[in-house]
């Protein structure tokens, strides 16, 4: 089967730094894959240069088997119809109130009228276990897990066939850490969406993860099951998962 | 370190700004032609800059018009030529005055919050997201302030204009001892409609300098708080800079022989 999203040799460099040195991925239709790596590895550039965020310098992204990086800015306007994202920081807009926030997609595409996506707006809200009465509060007044759920309904909010997800548990105490990877094992499994994660949370990846997938200086270096991550031969997987200070990649931050 | 290397670095910084910048500008104009527009937030900008700038241009308008009156009474009392104060504040508040000053106190107010909303945005991740919300944000955050800039300028220059020679009244009246109805007459007899409209031009020039430094440097910044402070004031630095280059060459090209 064609895979949803697929990454080939894709590097991107910023000045003399590569970040990514040609990486290779497949996800597949429903799947769940998280993609974990120390801070500053180039787990977040990979998911912008998915998004079209940023530009890979090189290599080949295709979802649905359309090459994505030489698209016209009105294609990719319509391919990132069908993708949703929930940010680190969340990035709700301060200026609109939270129902607005959550239904931007409805109104920015005319999907349906102001009404309609208010109340559409709500129904995702109480999927992520927000009170209606919430709707019309500034996201400035909200906790940081609030925000967060904001973010995620948001980004189900017009039912997208790929969501990602930057980081979705750091920041949180243990327990919304918790709630939030149900509410995307509940988005990924329920719903039926493609599902691509970066984290360092190793809990959140064996949760929400069918697939795990180690970026270390540029390239998946190993992927697979999160189980069998425990038992990963690769000393690069081991000594991040187990979290050991000795190992190849402590040599890498001395150098 | 080697000079010349120095001096290149900083000369390819200076022609890698001017391009970005072009290039911004030419993008914002572009889409400022094309649907889809965002009627809503178009109207909430027109209201900041034109409804909430008008107590901040108003007194600027009012007080230069005053010391306008006194200062060139004490200039053209010494050869006794004082009738032609109303004429030379009808002149520098139309022309010069109400659009520079203007231009100027909305580059303080509008433009740096300008820098300070995009830059958050930027820096928040928020611009980001509104791309993944198959949102542009040169149309949803770039053109409504352009466009609001260059529409509602112009109509707060108006009413400064208006101000200002009233400021203008009020000192050579009840101060200098003028005759009120001959002071008017006099304002109107040598006012021309090109005084007017020339500065009105100037000030729609203006609304779209401020704008564009506003939202270029609030779209560029990064690196947190410290770089959205950045921002807002290269903003007002450099929409201030602008306005005073473009008042010479826009004086030049309607009065220049």
């Amino acid at each position: 089967m064609e895979p949803k999203i697929q990454l080939r040799g894709v590097t991107k460099a910023f000045g003399p730094k590569k970040v990514l040195q040609g990486v290779d991925l497949d996800v597949a239709k429903g799947e769940s894959v998280v993609i974990i790596g120390g801070s500053g590895t180039g787990k977040s550039v990979t998911l912008k240069c998915i998004l079209g965020l940023l530009k890979p310098d090189s290599g080949s992204i295709r979802i649905d088997g359309r090459e994505v990086t030489a698209m016209s800015s009105a294609e990719r306007d319509r391919v990132n119809r069908q993708v949703g994202m929930l940010f680190q920081g969340a990035a709700l807009f301060d200026s609109l109130p939270v129902w607005e926030n959550v239904a931007f997609g409805l109104l920015s595409r005319k999907i349906c009228g102001r009404e309609e996506a208010r109340e559409i707006a709500v129904r995702k809200m109480a999927l992520v276990g927000l009170k209606p009465h919430l709707a019309d509060s500034s996201p400035a007044d909200l906790s940081i897990g609030m925000q967060k759920r904001v973010g995620l309904a948001r980004a189900i909010a017009t039912d997208p066939e790929i969501i990602f997800f930057d980081e979705p548990t750091t920041g949180l105490d243990p327990i919304m850490a918790d709630m939030i990877n149900e509410l995307i094992q509940h988005v990924n499994r329920e719903v039926g969406a493609t599902a691509m994660s970066i984290s360092h949370d190793m809990a959140s990846a064996r949760k929400t993860g069918d697939r795990v997938a180690m970026l270390y200086q540029g390239r998946i270096v190993w992927a697979g099951d999160p189980d069998s991550a425990e038992a990963a031969a690769n000393p690069v997987v081991d000594q991040f998962i187990h979290g050991r200070v000795d190992g190849p990649i402590k040599m890498q931050v001395r150098a | 370190m080697n000079p010349l290397q120095a001096i290149g670095r900083v000369f390819l910084a200076f022609v890698g700004t001017a391009g970005r910048l072009t290039l911004f500008a030419l993008n914002s104009v572009r889409h400022c032609f094309l649907p889809p527009y965002y009627p809503r937030i178009m109207v909430r900008q027109m209201i900041e800059i034109g409804y909430f700038s008008l107590p901040v241009v108003g007194l600027t308008a009012i007080f230069a018009g005053m010391v306008l009156a006194l200062q060139s009474y004490t200039g053209f009392a010494r050869f006794s030529a004082e009738s032609a104060i109303a004429n030379v504040v009808v002149l520098s508040i139309t022309r010069e005055l109400a659009p520079v000053l203007g231009g100027l106190m909305i580059a303080g107010r509008v433009g740096a919050s300008m820098a300070a909303e995009i830059g958050t945005m930027r820096v928040t991740e928020q611009i980001d997201a509104l791309t993944t919300l198959s949102t542009n944000p040169f149309k949803y955050l770039v053109v409504p302030r352009i466009i609001a800039g260059v529409v509602m300028l112009p109509l707060l220059i108006f009413v400064a204009d208006i101000i200002g020679v009233f400021g203008g009244f009020l000192v050579s009246v009840y101060k200098l001892g003028f005759n009120p109805s001959i002071y008017l007459q006099n304002t109107w007899d040598f006012m021309e409609a090109l005084d007017v409209v020339s500065g009105l031009v100037k000030a729609s020039v203006f609304g779209f300098l401020v704008a564009l430094m506003g939202c270029y440097h609030g779209y560029y910044s990064k690196g947190g708080a410290q770089g959205v402070g950045t921002a807002t004031t290269n903003s007002v630095v450099s929409a201030s800079i602008l306005i005073l280059c473009f008042n010479y060459i826009l004086t030049e090209a309607f009065f220049g022989l």
